[in-house]
């Protein structure tokens, strides 16, 4: 099933698909002959270290990067014959901290796609607003630049920026990795909530085993390049692949503090 | 006669030079910007071109002022008049902390950022427009500073070329040994130098803290 390999594979319900891609740049290869597909409403995490080839997987969805060997389709179309621009714009992209851009307010920072596809300005500050109620944010922030706000806020700046033009496709890379805990864990239920709502096609990389599982309808686990496991998030810890296992060892509880 | 009985007995013709110098140096500025922020932004486009460039500039940067304005005197319709050759001499030598700054600045900011914008479906105009040069203002206005700053120093040296300016008084004071002619000249010419200085610094400072709201 999650080897899209014919190429009449015009099933729509299918966001992205990986086919044999393969990413090397300076004959150094980062990614080797990925075979993965993302379906509409389907949140997909990509588990690995840092370096096992997550955030080329992701790049290559959106064209940032092509992939050296094999293809990548989204919504059916080689991203080779997609214009990138049109691509990127239906493709929402969310950085660590945001990526916001410092010298844009808040209102700008979200306003950003909306305004280069030349959208109405009423229709713009309607969505900013609602986008600010989606995210949990106090509309008094939109006139704040990133630099005035904590680490959580432009968090969820740069997760409304990408929901601005409404794109099919979430791509979010190390999305909630600079937050402290506490911050984090609200992030991850609040975007669970939201992914239930939106029913979007969503990419999420991370490190961090509880983050997929909480997230997660399928894990894919990267090492080296290559996709290890690609299971339903129910069934993944009871994968009995070797990694796997040291992975959720690394993740199994709370250590006894240290009595001396 | 001490130097400000000179300054005010001569006040007019203070007054005409210190407006010439302002032109000379000022459209010297502006041709230098108008040609080196458009070059500096290419060559982070091209890149192979980046040497070419920046090393070009560079060799026009050490070619003697004096010997510079001797080589364009013979060029036709600039070599008629003194003060189109002094433009164009004091623009080439403007181009190079243009060029520079243009490049650095750019080159600076943040590739995170650039990512981002470039994920977020920016076109490489709109990437250039909305958040590169923007956020490379500062360190382009610093260049543009040291552009006109270096302009003003030496449009004194363009009166040689019978282009006018504050030079003219440096020049004939030193025909005349005569210190206080000197003085008119280089006091104001000093004291224009500091002045755009100081306000393009204000400028740079102002433009920098972009950078760092991030």
């Amino acid at each position: 099933m999650n080897a899209p390999t014919n190429h009449e594979s015009a099933n729509h319900k299918l966001a992205i698909e990986f086919d044999h891609a393969s990413f090397q740049i300076n004959g150094r290869p980062l990614l080797q002959d990925l075979v993965l597909s993302v379906k509409q409403g389907e949140t997909l995490v990509l588990l690995g270290r840092s370096g096992s080839g997550k955030t080329t997987t992701l790049k290559l969805i959106n064209r940032l990067l092509s992939p050296t060997s094999g293809e990548v389709r989204v919504n059916g179309q080689r991203t080779a014959e997609w214009d990138p621009i049109r691509l990127r714009r239906s493709v929402g992209y969310v950085i660590q901290d945001g990526g916001l851009f410092p010298h844009f307010t808040v209102e700008r920072n979200i306003a950003l796609v909306p305004r280069i596809e030349n959208w109405t300005q009423p229709r713009i500050d309607a969505r900013v607003r609602e986008l600010m109620v989606t995210v949990g944010l106090s509309e008094d922030l939109l006139s704040r630049y990133p630099s005035q706000l904590s680490g959580g806020q432009r968090q969820r700046v740069g997760v409304a920026r990408a929901l601005a033009a409404d794109p099919p496709i979430l791509i979010l890379d190390e999305a909630f990795g600079a937050l402290d805990p506490i911050t984090r864990s609200e992030m991850q239920k609040e975007f669970r909530a939201l992914q239930q709502r939106m029913k979007k096609a969503v990419i999420f990389v991370t490190h961090d085993l509880r983050e997929a599982l909480l997230l997660a309808d399928r894990i894919a686990l990267m090492e080296e390049g290559r996709l290890v496991v690609d299971l339903p998030a129910a069934e993944f810890s009871r994968s009995n692949d070797p990694l796997v296992r040291a992975y959720v060892e690394a993740f199994s509880g709370l250590p006894d503090p240290k009595s001396s | 006669m001490n130097f400000l009985q000179f300054m005010m007995a001569n006040r007019q013709q203070v007054f005409d030079l210190t407006l010439e110098h302002i032109t000379l140096a000022g459209v010297a500025t502006l041709l230098a910007a108008l040609v080196g922020i458009p070059l500096g932004i290419l060559i982070t486009r091209v890149p192979q071109l980046s040497r070419a460039v920046l090393g070009g500039a560079n060799i026009i940067q050490t070619i003697p002022s004096l010997a510079l304005f001797g080589f364009l005197l013979p060029a036709p319709w600039i070599g008629e008049r003194g003060g189109r050759l002094a433009i164009l001499a004091l623009a080439l030598y403007g181009l190079l902390p243009l060029i520079r700054n243009t490049y650095a600045g750019i080159r600076g900011v943040d590739p995170a950022i650039v990512e981002a914008g470039r994920a977020m479906g920016l076109t490489d105009r709109q990437l250039l427009v909305q958040v590169e040069l923007p956020l490379a203002s500062g360190v382009i206005v610093a260049g543009l500073r040291i552009a006109a700053v270096l302009s003003i120093g030496l449009a004194t040296i363009a009166a040689a070329i019978g282009a006018g300016g504050l030079g003219e008084f440096i020049f004939r004071g030193l025909a005349m040994v005569n210190n206080q002619v000197i003085l008119a000249g280089a006091i104001p010419a000093a004291l224009l130098a500091l002045m755009v200085d100081f306000a393009l610094g204000r400028l740079e400072r102002n433009l920098g803290t972009l950078r760092l709201k991030s």
